[in-house]
């Protein structure tokens, strides 16, 4: 190991007046990293129902720039984007991430609509991703990195169109890393962080010019949620 | 970075007189501070997420060694490296060392305020490696030549004036005749310009706002989505961190990042909040090659167990700015160095020492705002004042200054002598100053009296008077 | 029960002795009104603050002591200034963390220590006071008062019971006039920036009187306003609320 790890861990050590932890120490800071327990999560999503954290979750991020088209099948959701792009006049041209829940909707039947399957480029102008989870407490999308989800789509596209299942909802960022957690990926079907979490609330914004806020400064310019809310609740 | 705090008061005094600088700051008073409060008022739990923020920093700092080693584990397992670094010099080989390794000829960076701490991009462009600046406001005050003046708006000193101008003479290549007048357009510009610098670059740093031991990660937390481009496109992702960034879990953190956003924009939460772990996946679309931590002490482990460790809970949240009337009036440049406000009044005697950086924490009117907002409960005026009484030990304070505090004491520490001197004062100043019922000018506290005047005492001390008072009710 | 009186040491602070001291006997009136046996104990000078903000503890130890013998064995001690107050009832008890019999007085008198209008409504449960004003006044919130010691709507309730006056809130009430003791004569000029966002505060809200809890901040937002020739009246609270109007601070024809 480096001296300078060595002489850092050992300033910390001189500077706390003690040596390495006791064992009992070590046993409680292992213990808390293996229960990651929880603390106080606030009560404005965590008490709702389901169905209150969906009307949250799109009340909140609403409030953060991003626009909710509503739909109740998946296969509604190529139509609702192609009208989404043409009420605001975008380009009929996106690239979606190469997820199979995407792969899964009836993209051929928007004839207008020229769809890519694959990782954004900066010519793209609309990307489409899915999300692993959405978070009601601040109206947050949750994404993640992996052979679906290219990390560039959710930031290069001028407009990132993401599609949420109603069943996606949970309360808390606690919640989204609950389920994480759940979600094996590596071979031995242990938990593995995937390289990137992405928490997504609104569009991309700065406020670096005399401190007022514009939308669209290296991100996406706009951010539309399709909700494919069937009225079921998990 | 090379400090001038040593010249606060005529850094000060400049400031003050700089009218572009002065409407600028305008802005920071409506913008940051009552944006907060309205989020603050949207969260009742907010005083005992505050206590929960503050009981997880004080954990993980009284266990920092066993948690940085735990990250390490983490980081290492999933085919990262944490780079241990002392010292800003340390720091700046390691970055360069991974930049020359990979030929690198330009590095996008997000906004790291160790990163400035460091003085990196002097030694990359020193040594042929071209930094880009990819958050707006650190854009700005690169292509400027400017230090920062606030640690989450690095361009709050300028008008968008001068921004336009500075857009004008550095993006030559643009129609000089095209209009350049309101944020958007400037905006939009820097977002063109940038775009293929995100693109071609070689190698992409960011800062950290937190580091997570459970799970070897490092958490940016932004809003234009420079930071993620910076760390997604290159070839290698450098995270920049001073090791108090630790925390032991993902829920810790999501606690923290309740505080965060909320103290800082007032927003509810970020734009972009982005948990990053170790390099892109072998069956991953996209994603850096390499993932390296530089993980930097540069005179904060010897901070813990004394008086200052408070300062190492700091969130570099910037609500103390926010909210500081001396900030307010002068800006973050006159501080002479990386961290401006209070938090810096502590912090930058800390890192570069109190005999530079001493006037600092003299600088304040010891209001207390900026303690009653600090997420992360930092006793800031508490600190500001260990600090100088490190400097009266020292004797660092001018001489007349001293010498009349000395006096003023001796008589403080004698009423009887005291109250005399007091009844002669005020009859002296009260006569002196009756007509007018003012001073305009007063030998000792010119300072005071070039701007202000002095009203002048009624007459005769209080005490003086009380005596006479209770004298005659006991003849009555 | 004979005389159950609580015994009040007045702590008159030395801007008060010095500057203002209709302000102390503002302060006796009020008390007295409240049903308070005053007392000035004679041992006091100034509660410490320079040298306390200027890093010299030896000596804020030695002015703290000797508060501390002054005014033992009161019911209370009672201080027109939010800023001396808080420095008994806030800092004393830290400055004797080696020494834990002074520290345990010092404790004792914190107890004991109240700014003079939250102890008229927190202790003694004043309502009203009987006094008049004509004009239309705006209050700053001295910042020691209000973050140390919670001095915020106390001062607002009595005012409310002021005959003639109006009170107005100004913008940033809450924010410091750019005082802060030694601070205004060695950062004259931020001082002075400061001040004067303070005074354009009080001349939009539309008031013809300041009024504020503390001299120190009165001092400096009555000479500002003084300089720029502005009428606005400043005053001490208490002279207010017990009724004593002689002239405004800088107002000439002061008694001699």
């Amino acid at each position: 190991m480096s001296p300078s790890r060595d002489q850092i861990l050992g300033s910390i050590r001189r500077a706390l007046r003690r040596g390495a932890l006791a064992p009992e120490a070590v046993a409680a800071c292992e213990t808390r990293l293996v229960t990651h327990p929880r603390n106080l999560i606030p009560a404005r999503a965590r008490t709702l129902p389901p169905r209150g954290q969906v009307e949250l979750f799109v009340k909140m991020a609403e409030a953060a720039n991003a626009t909710v088209a509503r739909v109740r099948e998946p296969r509604e959701v190529p139509a609702t984007i192609a009208a989404y792009l043409a009420r605001l006049n975008l380009p009929q041209r996106l690239v979606r991430a190469p997820d199979p829940a995407l792969d899964a909707l009836p993209w051929s039947a928007q004839t207008l609509l020229e769809t890519r399957r694959g990782i954004a480029a900066d010519s793209d102008p609309v990307g489409v991703t899915t999300c692993f989870a959405a978070i009601a407490e601040t109206g947050t999308l949750m994404l993640h990195s992996g052979p679906a989800g290219p990390t560039r789509n959710n930031f290069l596209p001028d407009t990132h169109i993401a599609v949420v299942r109603a069943s996606q909802v949970v309360a808390a960022y606690e919640d989204g890393w609950d389920r994480l957690r759940a979600a094996p990926r590596d071979a031995d079907a242990r938990f593995a962080m995937p390289r990137t979490v992405n928490f997504v609330t609104g569009p991309s914004r700065t406020a670096d010019i005399e401190q007022k806020i514009e939308l669209g400064a290296h991100g996406p310019r706009r951010l539309h949620i399709v909700l494919i809310d069937d009225g079921a609740t998990t | 970075m090379k400090a001038t705090s040593r010249a606060f008061k005529d850094n000060a005094r400049r400031a003050l007189g700089d009218p572009q600088l002065q409407k600028a700051l305008l802005n920071l008073r409506t913008g940051f501070a009552e944006r907060r409060a309205h989020a603050v008022s949207q969260l009742p739990e907010w005083e005992k997420l505050r206590d929960e923020a503050v009981a997880i920093k004080r954990h993980t700092l009284a266990n920092l060694d066993f948690y940085l080693e735990a990250f390490e584990q983490k980081v290492t397992a999933q085919g990262g490296q944490v780079h241990w670094c002392r010292d800003a010099a340390e720091a700046n080989a390691a970055v360069l060392a991974i930049c020359r390794r990979l030929d690198a000829q330009t590095v996008t960076k997000g906004k790291s305020m160790v990163g400035e701490e460091m003085g990196l991009n002097d030694h990359l462009e020193a040594n042929g490696v071209t930094p880009v600046e990819t958050d707006l406001g650190e854009y700005i005050i690169q292509i400027r030549h400017e230090p920062p003046s606030h640690i989450i708006a690095p361009a709050v000193h300028l008008t968008k004036e001068q921004i336009g101008e500075s857009f004008r003479a550095t993006h030559r290549a643009l129609d000089p005749a095209r209009r350049l007048e309101d944020a958007r357009q400037m905006c939009d510009e820097a977002r063109a310009i940038l775009r293929p610098r995100f693109l071609a670059a070689d190698v992409g740093i960011t800062g950290a706002n937190f580091l997570v031991a459970e799970t070897g990660s490092s958490i940016i937390v932004t809003n234009e989505g420079n930071g993620d481009l910076t760390q997604t496109l290159p070839k290698a992702h450098i995270v920049l961190a001073s090791l108090e960034k630790v925390v032991p879990t993902l829920e810790d953190a999501s606690t923290i990042l309740r505080v965060l956003a909320r103290s800082a924009t007032g927003q509810e939460f970020s734009a972009y909040t982005t948990v990053s772990t170790g390099p892109r996946r072998p069956d991953d679309a996209d994603g850096p090659g390499e993932y390296h931590v530089v993980l930097l002490d540069n005179g904060r482990s010897a901070l813990l167990g004394g008086e200052f460790e408070d300062m190492l809970r700091c969130i570099r949240c910037a609500a103390c700015l926010n909210h500081c009337p001396v900030y307010q009036a002068i800006g973050g440049q006159s501080y002479g160095w990386v961290y401006p406000g209070p938090m810096g009044a502590v912090l930058t005697p800390s890192l570069i020492g109190v005999e530079a950086a001493g006037n600092l924490p003299n600088a304040s009117t010891f209001c207390g705002r900026c303690e009653q907002v600090c997420p992360m409960k930092i006793p800031l005026p508490r600190m500001m004042r260990h600090w100088r009484e490190r400097e009266f030990e020292r004797h660092l304070p001018p001489r007349t200054y001293r010498l009349g505090l000395a006096a003023w004491a001796f008589f403080v520490e004698r009423p009887a002598l005291y109250r005399r001197a007091a009844d002669w004062g005020a009859r002296i100043l009260g006569y002196v100053g009756r007509a007018r019922g003012r001073f305009r000018a007063l030998p000792l506290a010119a300072g005071w009296t070039r701007t202000r005047d002095l009203p002048a005492p009624e007459g005769r001390s209080f005490m003086s008077l009380w005596a006479e008072r209770v004298a005659a009710r006991k003849r009555a | 029960m004979p005389d159950s009186k609580p015994r009040v040491a007045l702590f008159v602070t030395c801007l008060v002795d010095l500057f203002r001291p209709s302000v102390g006997f503002a302060a006796v009136k009020l008390l007295e009104d409240a049903g308070c046996a005053v007392e000035v104990p004679g041992a006091q000078s100034c509660c410490g603050q320079p040298a306390y903000n200027s890093g010299d503890r030896r000596s804020t130890q030695a002015i703290a002591r000797q508060v501390i013998a002054a005014f033992a064995g009161y019911d209370y001690v009672v201080v027109p200034s939010g800023s001396c107050g808080g420095m008994i009832k806030a800092h004393y008890p830290a400055l004797f963390a080696d020494d834990p019999a002074t520290a345990e007085q010092a404790r004792d008198l914190a107890g004991r220590t109240y700014e003079l209008v939250s102890f008229l409504v927190d202790v003694m449960k004043v309502e009203r006071v009987s006094a008049r004003y004509d004009g239309v006044a705006t209050y700053h919130d001295s910042c020691s008062g209000l973050r140390e010691l919670g001095v915020k709507s106390q001062p607002r309730r009595l005012l409310a019971s002021v005959e003639g006056l109006t009170l107005k809130e100004m913008r940033d009430g809450e924010v410091c006039c750019g005082f802060g003791g030694t601070f205004a004569v060695k950062y004259a000029d931020i001082s002075d920036k400061i001040v004067e966002e303070k005074t354009d505060n009080i001349r939009t809200s539309g008031a013809d009187t300041l009024l504020a809890g503390d001299m120190g901040c009165l001092l400096n937002i009555a000479g500002k306003l003084e300089r720029a020739g502005d009428p606005t009246r400043v005053r001490h609270v208490a002279e207010v609320l017990a009724g004593i109007a002689g002239p405004a601070l800088g107002e000439p024809g002061g008694e001699s």
